[in-house]
């Protein structure tokens, strides 16, 4: 590896192991349990900060990282208690070391008496008396003096490669109490096979020591990722809980997981029975996400190219060559579906970033505001994910700043004084809805409706549905003026996140009842690379209509269509529904078919008709993006390349019917 | 030492054009073409080049040109630009591509600040190629601008 690769690889670790210092700080100071394995996260993240910053150059933040190191140290040994403050201060010294990193790399310098003042904390911490240890903390036979481990010790094999040492393990242990360390070596390979950078020994150790398990793990803190690890009381009378207490398995992504689920499972029952687990690490492969885009393009492109080679094989009608091709398509499919998940990941990613808003926003503005976050664990397309984040952000500091009302305002209504946001994902069919719920003031439709009629968006006697009504404020237009947020408590810039969630081929919809509070309901695909399409045509055009749109096809002869208060009308079962013609609507030269078909779509709650010429079919859709040179287009939300090597238009459903109904129509259907 | 650079010549009307051979990936004729609805007229769709959908764009229309007849001499000049950071790959319509030729510094001049159909800030010099004068435009700040002309207003072109 060259040195700069060196340094990107810390980069960008860094900024994981900042976003799990933010984690782990925040959950302490939410104080709901599981301190002891915060404080190992943040050890452990500060720890490999000091560690490879000092090797890749990094000194300021090396030396930085060791005074917070030290101070956690000390918080494990049980010398430091858990406060409010230290919290505070391990989010301040997570900032503090992403300033230093910038600045490190050309930007701002770090502001020194940052630095001065959080060296101060830590040293006004670390002078606090020394308190007694906590139960959780400390030995768990107390009192009852020395107990007799067994430890078993198999380390990955790599543990060499990655700079372990198994000898300073045993100093470690030794300093703890009497111990007999043997080496196994039954798993030392043949010579042929013997790979001299790995380890293949194994240890079974007997330690008579007063230390804590806890403590015990501890020393193998570095080196437990991997390996199997199993500590276990040789005399159970004189130890709280019997059995095996801790347990790692051995590598392999799958059963690396489980292990880990394991020993906290075993922690958290021997530390305290209410904690709550951190998220957990899982094994990973790096891999930079270009490569994946790459090998996401790639698969399209294979994609696209099966669907060639099939249509041009059923011309030949061959059975020689219909065995394989059939063969291919069901390998190619199984492929995009494995390379479509790898990029898929879980929510929670990008939630840790609104813990951190929620706490700071809180602060700001003196509201006590908890979060509450379900769902982490729900999976979205990583390009879907990227995108997500600033209109998440945006919804939440709506909610916080104008939602939830003043500790004062919520006691006075019978609330209480804590308000509450709740963030959650779940997946539905082939979307993912995402929800931001809070429990303050909810939308004020009196505000809300004055306002659209001076605006001239709805007649002064217009009835309105409370959904019609919300859905005025995600109009442009409606909430550019300041003036909503002070009467309303809502809809600055809700026409920008609407477009953000239009963009991702979302919807968005609102929820709300006066003095119970809002919720933003969006619902978004699952993935952006390929959808489910309809395939059809008008004049010599393809166009692809996203299937989970698509609610049935019928037949339209020219009879039957009637024009109504200016809008295209069609009967569908006894229903009169508006219809968009694509050949006018897209200018198509030529005459139409005596027979159109009506594709009938679903947006949002309304159905409506597309009308075109023929209806070829589904269609595996690679979707390519049309790019900056089309960004203004509304009705196609991208393209894909035909069999034939024609280019196909994606339909932007909410974009058509916008543009069909046009800003007056859409007026008058929300006035009807 | 002056550097000597490559370039690829194209005609509008009479009018003669220089683009850096190393922003031409490759020059296709002009078939079918995917229109984008509601799309402004030079936008004028996109095409399929090995499997990828590349925008086009009109040459004639972005200038502010009244639109060519499209003969068989037409192509698409595929460019790779880099617009706000971003590569960025276009087609680019002409009415014919012609040939390479190499300029060395020396023989591009400035371009004049008067008397000019052409906005300057688009131009990167005037090359002379025997009889000829050709304008060296700047594709990325041609095609970064969101003007719709390019041609300096009043200025009339004798298009053929």
């Amino acid at each position: 590896m060259e040195p700069n690769r060196f340094i990107e690889t810390f980069l960008e670790e860094s900024g994981e192991l900042l976003a799990s210092i933010e984690t782990a700080a925040l959950h302490l100071h939410g104080g709901t349990g599981g301190e002891r394995e915060a404080i190992d996260q943040l050890f452990r993240a500060l720890h490999t900060l000091k560690g490879s910053g000092a090797m890749c150059g990094f000194s300021a933040v090396a030396a930085f990282a060791h005074e917070v190191e030290t101070l956690l140290d000390e918080v494990r040994g049980g010398k430091v208690p858990v406060t409010a403050e230290l919290a505070g201060l391990m989010l301040a010294a997570g900032d503090h070391i992403r300033s230093l990193l910038e600045a490190d790399q050309g930007g701002l310098a770090a502001d020194e008496t940052v630095e001065k003042s959080l060296l101060e904390r830590i040293r006004a911490l670390q002078a606090a008396a020394p308190m007694p240890s906590t139960p959780a903390m400390a030995a768990p036979a107390g009192a009852a003096g020395a107990a007799e481990w067994s430890i078993e010790f198999r380390p990955e094999p790599s543990i060499l490669r990655q700079g372990g040492n198994p000898e300073l393990l045993w100093r470690e242990l030794r300093e703890l109490g009497e111990c007999v360390v043997t080496g196994h070596r039954d798993e030392v390979p043949v010579l042929e096979e013997l790979d001299a950078e790995s380890c293949y020994f194994w240890w079974s150790i007997r330690l008579r020591t007063t230390a804590s398990l806890p403590q015990l793990r501890d020393v193998f803190l570095f080196v437990e990722d991997g390996a199997h690890l199993v500590i276990e009381p040789l005399a159970p009378e004189e130890n709280p809980s019997p059995g095996p207490l801790a347990r790692g398995a051995e590598g392999g992504e799958e059963s690396g997981r489980e292990g880990s689920a394991a020993a906290k499972a075993a922690q958290d029952t021997q530390a305290a029975q209410d904690t709550k687990a951190l998220p957990s690490r899982e094994a990973t492969v790096r891999v930079p996400a270009s490569r994946l885009d790459r090998l996401v393009n790639l698969v399209g492109e294979l994609v696209m190219n099966q669907s060639r080679l099939a249509s041009a094989a059923a011309q030949f009608r061959s059975p020689e060559l219909a065995g394989p091709v059939e063969e291919i398509e069901r390998l190619v499919g199984e492929l995009r579906d494995d390379v479509l998940q790898i990029r898929m990941m879980p929510i929670g990613s990008i939630f840790g970033r609104f813990r951190r808003l929620v706490h700071d926003l809180s602060r700001q503005l003196g509201k006590e505001i908890e979060l509450l976050t379900e769902g982490e664990e729900t999976e979205l397309d990583k390009s879907i994910l990227d995108q997500l984040g600033e209109p998440l952000v945006h919804l939440l500091r709506n909610s916080i700043d104008h939602g939830i009302e003043d500790a004062g305002v919520r006691e006075a209504q019978g609330k209480p004084r804590r308000g509450t946001v709740r963030l959650s994902a779940t997946p539905r069919g082939s979307d993912v809805l995402v929800m931001i719920e809070d429990d303050g003031a909810g939308l004020n439709r009196d505000a809300i409706r004055a306002k659209a009629v001076a605006k001239g968006l709805i007649a002064a006697d217009a009835q309105l549905s409370d959904k019609d009504l919300w859905q005025l404020i995600l109009l442009p237009g409606f909430s550019t003026a300041a003036t909503i947020t002070d009467v309303s408590g809502r809809g600055v810039g809700m026409d920008v996140v609407k477009r953000q969630i239009d963009a991702l081929r979302g919807t968005l919809t609102l929820e709300s009842e006066r003095g119970k509070g809002t919720t933003v309901l969006i619902a978004l695909p699952l993935t952006l690379a390929i959808i489910d399409g309809l395939l059809v045509e008008s004049g010599d055009s393809q166009y692809i209509i996203p299937m989970t749109a698509v609610t049935e096809n019928v037949e339209l002869p020219a009879a039957e269509r009637c024009l109504r208060n200016g809008r295209n009308l069609i009967a569908v079962r006894g229903e009169l529904v508006p219809f968009v013609d694509l050949r006018e609507s897209f200018g198509i030269a030529g005459e139409p078919p005596e027979l159109s078909k009506i594709v009938l779509v679903r947006y949002e709650d309304q159905r409506v008709g597309l009308v075109v010429d023929r209806v070829m079919g589904t269609h595996q859709t690679v979707i390519q993006a049309l790019g900056r040179f089309f960004r203004t287009i509304q009705v196609i939300s991208g393209c894909t390349v035909m069999g034939d090597g024609r280019v196909a238009l994606v339909l932007d459903i909410a974009g058509l019917v916008r543009a069909a109904n046009g800003p007056e129509t859409e007026r008058r259907r929300l006035a009807a | 030492m002056h550097a000597v650079n490559q370039y690829i010549t194209f005609k509008l009307g009479n009018e003669l054009f220089a683009v850096p051979v190393k922003q031409v990936r490759e020059v296709l004729e002009l078939g079918a073409l995917t229109r984008v609805p509601t799309a402004p007229p030079y936008m004028r769709g996109v095409v399929n080049v090995r499997g990828k959908a590349i925008p086009v764009v009109d040459l004639r229309l972005r200038f502010g040109l009244p639109a060519g007849p499209g003969t068989v001499s037409s192509r698409i000049l595929v460019l790779e630009l880099l617009l706000d950071g971003e590569a960025t790959v276009l087609g680019a319509i002409a009415d014919s591509v012609h040939e390479v030729i190499e300029l060395g510094q020396g023989a591009i001049n400035p371009p004049p600040t008067i008397a000019m159909r052409w906005r300057s800030e688009f131009i990167v010099g005037m090359g002379r190629r025997g009889e000829d004068f050709l304008i060296i435009l700047d594709v990325n700040a041609v095609f970064a601008s969101e003007q719709l002309a390019l041609a300096e207003p009043g200025a009339a072109l004798a298009a053929g």
